[in-house]
């Protein structure tokens, strides 16, 4: 009659424990997978992806070298680095991260952050960087690519809109 | 000959109706004969924008739109959106990135359908010598046009209307034509504007223009999403500035600046709002306002994200 009794009980312990492991599984789970940002499209060139179109069949040759194909790219980001830094060697329409872990182009501010990690975080807020959109609804934010080319990063000089007219040159 | 007398006396006309005679005679040659005529003393007569109510204020924006269709051949929408509770707009930016190309200014143009000749700016970019007396006002360059920016040596300040929590301007105006929006934005309304330019003498960021001519520009050039106390086409005699993008703004979306910028210098958002980009960038970023020492409250924050 006793053990009648406490079983129900038990059940519910059981019951309650699980439920709270499992939430508490969902709320890492939920740190862990990076939050996906609602970004423009990755600036591909015309024609350019998927890049497994034309490196499906050939093989991977990783030495550093000049490269044939894709001889526009000049590598200026990283020295001593090559390709498959970043690139996927085994399904090329995907980046790679240090971890092993792939991601699409379009969440590659991912890979960016494993070296520039607090400018990630700043472009999370919303302060480097760009955004057009609302400013109280949805933004559209600018990939780390969109504006620094990958492979050389760095801002190159623009020319300025033309400057204002002086008073005295006021018809 | 007395009779004459008598005539005489009988045109005799007293000072009084006299002068209620010439009054009716002017009334009378002045009476609206066309609609153009009806829209002229319907703008005559016109009240305060803010002792309207929203049916006076809907007539009166009816009239704009049909003075402006048959001036610019255009349709032209003049909305009156109503700032939003709990928001108070600030702008940010970071002069650490800004390379002082002069985008933001023709987006604003374009955006604002300021006058294009002759040419009026509402952001003017100021270059300054990288070195110890930094914001040095004086030796500030607005001119400069070299082949490509930036250069070295030098960084870039661009100036807009600051909105300011402590307007001069408003204070300077004798007839109440410029005020502070509850959403902190400071407008002026162009119908009530008398062009007597105290509030340009009384702004210190110089972020106020004024109408000599005419605006000049095309009408294709004209932006017909407009706003009765922003974008709205101005007259001639009649001073503008920066309102953020009334038009924009108050209706979610970003000021035409901030979308221009090419290198992201440009934040904006909501001060009210913990979360927003701005409130980030002046809890964490080293930031000053232009001219604090003035006691004018600019709402509009410089910054640098990085570096020196």
């Amino acid at each position: 009659m006793e053990e009648g009794n406490k079983a129900p009980w038990r059940c519910c312990f059981i019951a309650f424990l699980t439920v709270v492991l499992f939430s508490a599984n969902m709320y890492a789970e939920e740190q862990d997978v990076p939050k996906k940002f609602f970004v423009t499209p990755p600036p591909f060139s015309a024609g350019i992806y998927p890049c497994s179109m034309c490196h499906k069949g050939l093989p991977t040759n990783i030495q550093p070298r000049k490269l044939q194909a894709n001889m526009n790219i000049a590598l200026k980001h990283m020295p001593g680095g090559w390709c498959f830094e970043c690139h996927n060697p085994d399904n090329r329409d995907k980046l790679r991260l240090a971890n092993g872990k792939l991601v699409s182009f379009e969440e590659s501010y991912n890979l960016c952050g494993q070296c520039h990690g607090t400018i990630l975080r700043e472009w999370k807020a919303g302060l480097h960087g760009k955004r057009t959109g609302m400013w109280n609804g949805d933004k559209q934010y600018y990939l780390c690519v969109s504006c620094h080319s990958p492979h050389e990063p760095r801002f190159k000089p623009i020319k300025p809109s033309p400057p204002p007219v002086r008073p005295m040159d006021i018809k | 000959m007395r009779k004459t007398v008598k005539k005489m006396d009988g045109i005799h006309l007293d000072r009084r109706t006299f002068l209620k005679g010439v009054a009716l005679g002017l009334a009378g040659t002045a009476l609206p004969l066309n609609k153009a005529d009806a829209s002229f003393w319907e703008s005559f007569f016109q009240k305060h924008f803010k002792e309207m109510n929203d049916a006076e204020i809907k007539q009166v924006l009816g009239r704009l739109e049909r003075e402006y269709e048959e001036k610019y051949k255009k349709v032209i929408k003049v909305g009156n959106q109503k700032a939003m509770p709990e928001v108070i707009f600030g702008y940010g930016l970071d002069l650490s990135r800004c390379i002082g190309c002069r985008r933001c200014v023709y987006a604003c143009v374009e955006e604002n359908n300021q006058s294009r000749d002759p040419q009026i700016h509402w952001i003017s970019v100021l270059r300054f010598k990288k070195g110890e007396k930094w914001v040095d006002l004086v030796e500030s360059e607005k001119y400069y046009n070299p082949e490509k920016v930036p250069e070295e040596g030098y960084f870039y300040m661009p100036v807009q209307c600051q909105q300011c929590k402590n307007p001069p301007c408003v204070r300077a105006c004798p007839t109440q034509a410029t005020w502070k929006e509850p959403d902190g934005i400071v407008v002026i309304d162009y119908n009530w504007c008398i062009g007597c330019r105290y509030c340009m003498a009384a702004c210190p960021y110089g972020a106020r223009h004024f109408n000599w001519t005419d605006p000049g520009r095309k009408s294709a050039e004209i932006n017909p999403q407009t706003h009765y106390l922003g974008n709205r086409p101005r007259y001639k005699g009649v001073v503008e500035k920066c309102t953020f993008c009334i038009q924009r703004t108050r209706n979610g979306r970003y000021p035409a600046c901030v979308e221009a910028c090419p290198v992201g210098a440009r934040k904006f958002g909501n001060l009210l709002d913990p979360k927003s980009e701005i409130r980030y960038a002046i809890e964490h970023k080293r930031v000053f306002r232009l001219k604090e020492d003035l006691n004018t409250y600019p709402k509009f924050y410089y910054f640098f994200a990085y570096g020196v």
